[in-house]
């Protein structure tokens, strides 16, 4: 009866091989889960698939900040189920984050980009996290975790002023990053972007028309968007801060019915 | 047997002669030939005097542009034009055929067809194919009872629309048809707002671009087919010649060496004989 060392439990026989009385998954071999067929997964990987989702994301730059819009649908698949969950957070004085996909995922990291800024303030030396640097975060966070199969399903829009300019970049899952004064995500990236770029392109836009032309994309993509709801927040951020309006109703008209007769 | 004045009536229901012939050949290792897609913009609206329809130009194999100019607007009728978005073949010949029975149609009851008569007759003859012919259709005409525009999808299925887009570009192109179609435009408008949405199309979907065609039927007059309405890629001229002035090279000694015809002989070749080949349809 040899003891090695001081433990309480013996020392493992061996590594990387079955622990006697657990479960062992036999690595690759799919044929030993029977009719299942789906590869079993480890319990700690999640977001294989989304659940609660959200849908696109619209986002302008003005000539003194940006506009980011996004409805308050978070859908079970094809359920409407809940109807009041806000995705445009403020980040702080200078950023604002607006995220499609999993909504999981999304809060997730709400609440550590929420304490990245607790310990920043905490820290007391006068500097702010700015956009361009939380935009490189997300987008190295990102990439890593799909790197090891384990994505955050979800498509960011990051938003703000980076010294004295109008910041506005975006970020998915793949961890693809890039800035363009004209950003959308979902399927806003296939109508709402055309809608912007013809804008944007024709020159500066102020504030109110940049509020204008989302507001007319946002209505555009309710008509056109399965998955999409009349209701929406608006965010704006300017040098003076981010200002994040209560979600409000959709102006939508439907009088073209009358006109669509089959015969 | 197809008479004059009667085009030919296929045997109601589905064929399926060719299914045996078609497993075994996938069986032996020859699956069916997959056909490509055409990347495409076309729309078409009802405006205040009838429809305007319009296309890109743009035919693509793949990820290769194989033509730059394309015409994806056919003629059906007098009175009807067609867009095609889909397989270019596909499009492109069942117009063909549905425009041939159309014109039997108009010859035999000597009265200006209906686009609903086009409408049922290609929808009738793609559901027959189960969608296996890809064609997507935005089929636009004016006839007595005013201007119609149809959206006719490859399985079969009709849309009777005041605005329409099909093809790859039609997110881009319906972007700009729900932000801004009103009834009743002005020519002028109409023609704006088509020319928007192809545009839409042409600078944000890759499968479609070059110029933009457009085509309006109004509801009295003949239509009006403006073929290349406009150039919204043009090509750039090219700044400087890479050819090198004459002088560049020194040129250090010059021999001239004349060829001299030495004789000149004429010889005459027979033709051979070949037996005429049996034509072939």
């Amino acid at each position: 009866m040899a003891f090695m060392g001081h433990t309480l439990s013996p020392a493992p026989l061996w590594h990387n091989g079955p622990t006697p009385g657990a479960f062992y998954n036999f690595p690759a071999n799919s044929s030993n889960l029977g009719p299942a067929s789906r590869p079993l997964q480890d319990f700690r990987a999640h977001s294989a698939s989304p659940i609660t989702t959200t849908t696109s994301v619209v986002a302008v730059k003005f000539d003194k900040g940006c506009v980011i819009a996004a409805d308050t649908l978070g859908s079970y698949g094809s359920l409407a189920r809940f109807r009041d969950c806000p995705r445009v957070m403020k980040v702080n004085d200078l950023i604002m984050l607006g995220s499609g996909g999993d909504y999981a995922d999304f809060q997730y990291l709400k609440d550590i980009i929420e304490q990245k800024i607790i310990d920043e303030q905490c820290l007391g030396d006068g500097l702010n996290l700015k956009p361009r640097s939380l935009h490189c975060w997300l987008t190295r966070v990102l990439y890593n975790k799909r790197s090891k199969m384990d994505p955050l399903w979800n498509n960011y829009v990051v938003a703000g002023i980076q010294d004295g300019e109008p910041f506005l970049g975006a970020v998915d899952k793949l961890g693809t990053a890039y800035e363009d004064a004209a950003i959308a995500t979902g399927l806003g990236a296939y109508m709402a972007t055309p809608l912007i770029r013809d804008v944007t392109e024709k020159g500066p836009l102020d504030e109110e028309s940049a509020k204008a032309l989302v507001r007319k994309c946002m209505e555009v993509l309710f008509y056109r968007d399965a998955r999409s709801f009349p209701r929406y927040q608006i965010g704006v951020v300017t040098a003076a801060g981010v200002k994040i309006d209560e979600p409000v109703d959709l102006k939508h008209d439907w009088s073209l019915a009358h006109m669509i007769k089959m015969k | 047997m197809a008479s004059v004045l009667l085009p030919e009536v296929s045997a109601p229901g589905f064929s399926f002669e060719n299914c045996q012939r078609n497993a075994f050949l996938e069986h032996k290792g020859f699956p069916a030939p997959k056909a490509t897609k055409t990347g495409t913009t076309i729309v078409g609206i009802i405006y205040a005097d009838g429809v305007i329809l319009g296309a890109d130009t743009r035919a693509t194999e793949n990820t290769v542009v194989s033509d730059k100019n394309c015409q994806k607007i056919h003629y059906l009728a007098a009175n009807m034009y067609c867009c095609g978005a889909g397989t270019a073949a596909d499009t492109e010949m069942t117009t063909q055929t549905v425009a041939s029975q159309l014109e039997l149609q108009r010859l035999h009851t000597g009265r200006t067809v209906p686009v609903e008569t086009a409408s049922t007759l290609l929808k009738r003859m793609l559901f027959r194919y189960q969608g296996h012919i890809g064609a997507a259709l935005v089929l636009g005409g004016v006839d007595r009872s005013g201007p119609h525009i149809y959206c006719i999808y490859p399985h079969g299925s009709v849309d009777k629309l005041p605005y329409a887009t099909m093809g790859s570009g039609s997110l881009a192109a319906m972007a700009v048809f729900e932000s801004r179609w009103k009834p009743n435009m002005t020519e002028e408008e109409g023609k704006k707002l088509v020319r928007d949405a192809i545009a839409a199309g042409i600078f944000n979907d890759l499968g479609s671009g070059s110029n933009v065609d457009l085509c309006v039927i109004r509801n009295s007059g003949p239509a009006q087919y403006l073929r290349t309405y406009e150039e919204a890629n043009v090509k750039g001229k090219k700044q400087g010649s890479y050819r090198y002035t004459p002088g560049t090279t020194a040129v250090l000694k010059t021999k001239v060496i004349p060829l001299e015809v030495e004789s000149v002989s004429v010889q005459q070749v027979q033709p051979m004989e070949v037996e005429p080949s049996p034509s072939r349809r």
